[in-house]
């Protein structure tokens, strides 16, 4: 089951710039949540801290809260690689490990951390993750072939079967779309409706019609001009955000009239 | 505005221009392959010598035995005329014993300024000083290595371990860039998907990172030791020279082959006298010389071919 985050009062810096500001957003459990807004206003930003991705570029900080079902993930005793086991994250450029097989990639979250895990649980948990991810049948046959093998988009799904096989709680993407080709982003899309049923997911995109597409609520981003903090303009349930949005800005977007 | 009037027929290359061109290219090209040509002249006569005056003493006899009992020019007992076993033992003792100490050192030197220290005053420091220390002259190293050990252990000490700390310090810079320069081309993207996952920073490094660099690391520690493995000055100041084999690192002198090829080289000839067996060869310390010189070039050789297989079993795989 997923879990819902909750981000109050949260401002993100790198070094003295001020990033992001005051973001304040809850993020319901098992549902998607799309963030969109133009370039530079900090929606990668600010998923990188649900997390503490964000906190390993140097310098790079914020303050306030993330609450994971009601836990501050920036609380003094939390460790960030806990944080990161329960909160899983797929990028925008497919990465998986080139050293390693397939299956050695889904199994990477396991392995790296020297656990060790009988042949058979290992078998079944490569086949749990690649069928979760929608691979299984194209790669079932080729387990042990480079994980770097594999077309751009069925590396995507590889690294979305990697992040699930540790078994996060909330899945983040950071524009998990944006190097494929429309065959294998509707594969990704389709995927991803299916993983909410189990998981929390927050997406970014640039992307309005994905956005529309598979997302329940959307959080519109903007920035007032360049070099100033982002903010989040305005968050909505899909359907209101893009047919009836109560902001003219989160409007002007949406319709194409700047961005 | 108003379209600007440029004439721009007049950008289109003319035909005398394309001739021009084309004639350029050819005599270029022509410089080009001398260039190559030039380059490869020394080299080709190189191995050629070598290989041709090195094969002549080269045998099994030469290999297994040492310089005991070697006499002017006289045969020895066992047919041959002495050998290098003493040598091959110390360059490979010697060789080894600096890899211990510069590739943990210069590796982990790499990881701490690519993965930890970013752009702070440390790291800045630490560049400076490894440029610095790449350009060390060998002597230099082969002195301080000498100076330490007659401090520390007792004035006058020779020993191969000695050699050891000389050949590492020459070492320790190639190993540090190399090792720099394949970190920084591992992709960033790959250890932010490690730490995502919620891997360990340690764990990232040692086994996402340094394994994907793996190859690089190899073939530039590979180079590292061919730099060293003939280095004869500071190895006849620290490790001494001697015509027995002497199998320990770390007591009394050790022979190197470049060692033993400068010795060889300085005989020059050897005497027969006139009750000499017959054959006794007056040439024969050069041609001990020119034998020992073409089996250090073969173990830079077989060394090389180890790096690359190593490097090859470790590469990203792609099919």
């Amino acid at each position: 089951m997923g879990q819902h985050i909750d981000v109050n009062h949260l401002n993100i810096y790198y070094g003295s710039f001020l990033a992001v500001e005051d973001v304040n957003l809850n993020i319901e459990a098992n549902k998607v949540t799309a963030f969109i807004g133009p370039s530079g206003c900090g929606k990668s930003t600010v998923l990188r801290t649900l997390d503490r991705m964000h906190e390993i570029t140097p310098g790079a900080y914020c303050t306030g809260e993330v609450l994971l079902e009601g836990q501050n993930l920036y609380a003094k005793d939390v460790d960030p690689v806990a944080v990161r086991r329960d909160v899983g994250m797929v990028f925008q450029r497919p990465n998986p490990f080139p050293t390693m097989s397939i299956r050695q990639n889904v199994l990477a979250g396991v392995t790296l951390n020297n656990r060790s895990i009988s042949k058979s649980d290992a078998d079944d948990l490569v086949e749990w993750a690649l069928r979760g991810a929608n691979l299984w049948n194209e790669v079932k046959d080729r387990l042990d072939n480079p994980g770097i093998g594999l077309s751009g988009g069925q590396q995507q799904r590889l690294c979305i079967a990697r992040a699930v096989a540790v078994h996060p709680q909330v899945l983040l993407m950071d524009e998990p779309c944006s190097a494929l080709d429309p065959i294998s982003t509707l594969a990704v899309e389709d995927l991803i409706n299916e993983l909410k049923q189990d998981y929390t997911i927050v997406i970014v995109t640039h992307n309005m019609q994905q956005a529309a597409r598979i997302a329940d609520y959307t959080a519109f981003f903007n920035l007032k001009a360049v070099g100033q903090p982002g903010h989040l303009e305005y968050f909505a349930d899909t359907t209101t955000m893009f047919n009836n949005p109560q902001n003219e800005e989160a409007e002007r977007y949406v319709s194409g009239h700047f961005g | 505005m108003s379209q600007p009037t440029i004439d721009f027929d007049k950008f289109k290359p003319t035909r005398s221009y394309i001739a021009a061109r084309k004639r350029k290219d050819i005599v270029m090209r022509v410089l080009i392959v001398l260039a190559f040509i030039v380059a490869l002249i020394p080299l080709i006569s190189l191995l050629w010598t070598t290989v041709v005056r090195g094969v002549t003493r080269l045998n099994w006899d030469f290999l297994s035995h040492n310089m005991t009992n070697v006499i002017g020019g006289n045969p020895t007992p066992s047919g041959g005329y002495g050998g290098i076993l003493h040598a091959v033992i110390g360059t490979l003792e010697i060789t080894l014993g600096a890899m211990l100490i510069s590739i943990p050192v210069g590796v982990m030197c790499a990881v701490y300024l690519i993965e930890y220290a970013g752009k702070s005053r440390l790291a800045t420091t630490i560049h400076l000083l490894v440029d610095v220390m790449s350009g060390i002259p060998s002597i230099v190293a082969g002195l301080f290595a000498y100076s330490m050990f007659a401090l520390v252990v007792g004035p006058g000490t020779i020993n191969g371990f000695e050699g050891s700390v000389a050949l590492s310090l020459l070492m320790i810079p190639t190993v540090v860039k190399t090792t720099e320069e394949m970190l920084k081309i591992v992709p960033n993207d790959l250890r932010e998907a490690s730490l995502a996952l919620g891997v360990t920073k340690q764990r990232t490094i040692t086994k996402i990172v340094l394994r994907t660099a793996l190859p690089g690391i190899v073939s530039g520690s590979i180079l590292a030791i061919a730099r060293v493995i003939g280095e004869t000055a500071p190895l006849l100041m620290t490790a001494g020279y001697i015509v027995s084999t002497n199998m320990n690192l770390f007591s009394g002198e050790m022979t190197t082959l470049p060692v033993y090829v400068y010795q060889e080289y300085s005989k020059y000839r050897a005497n027969c006298s006139a009750e000499a067996a017959t054959g006794c060869v007056t040439t024969i310390p050069m041609e001990r010389a020119w034998s020992a010189a073409l089996v250090l070039i073969l173990l830079v050789l077989i060394l090389n071919l180890i790096g690359r297989i190593v490097a090859r079993v470790f590469s990203a795989k792609k099919k």
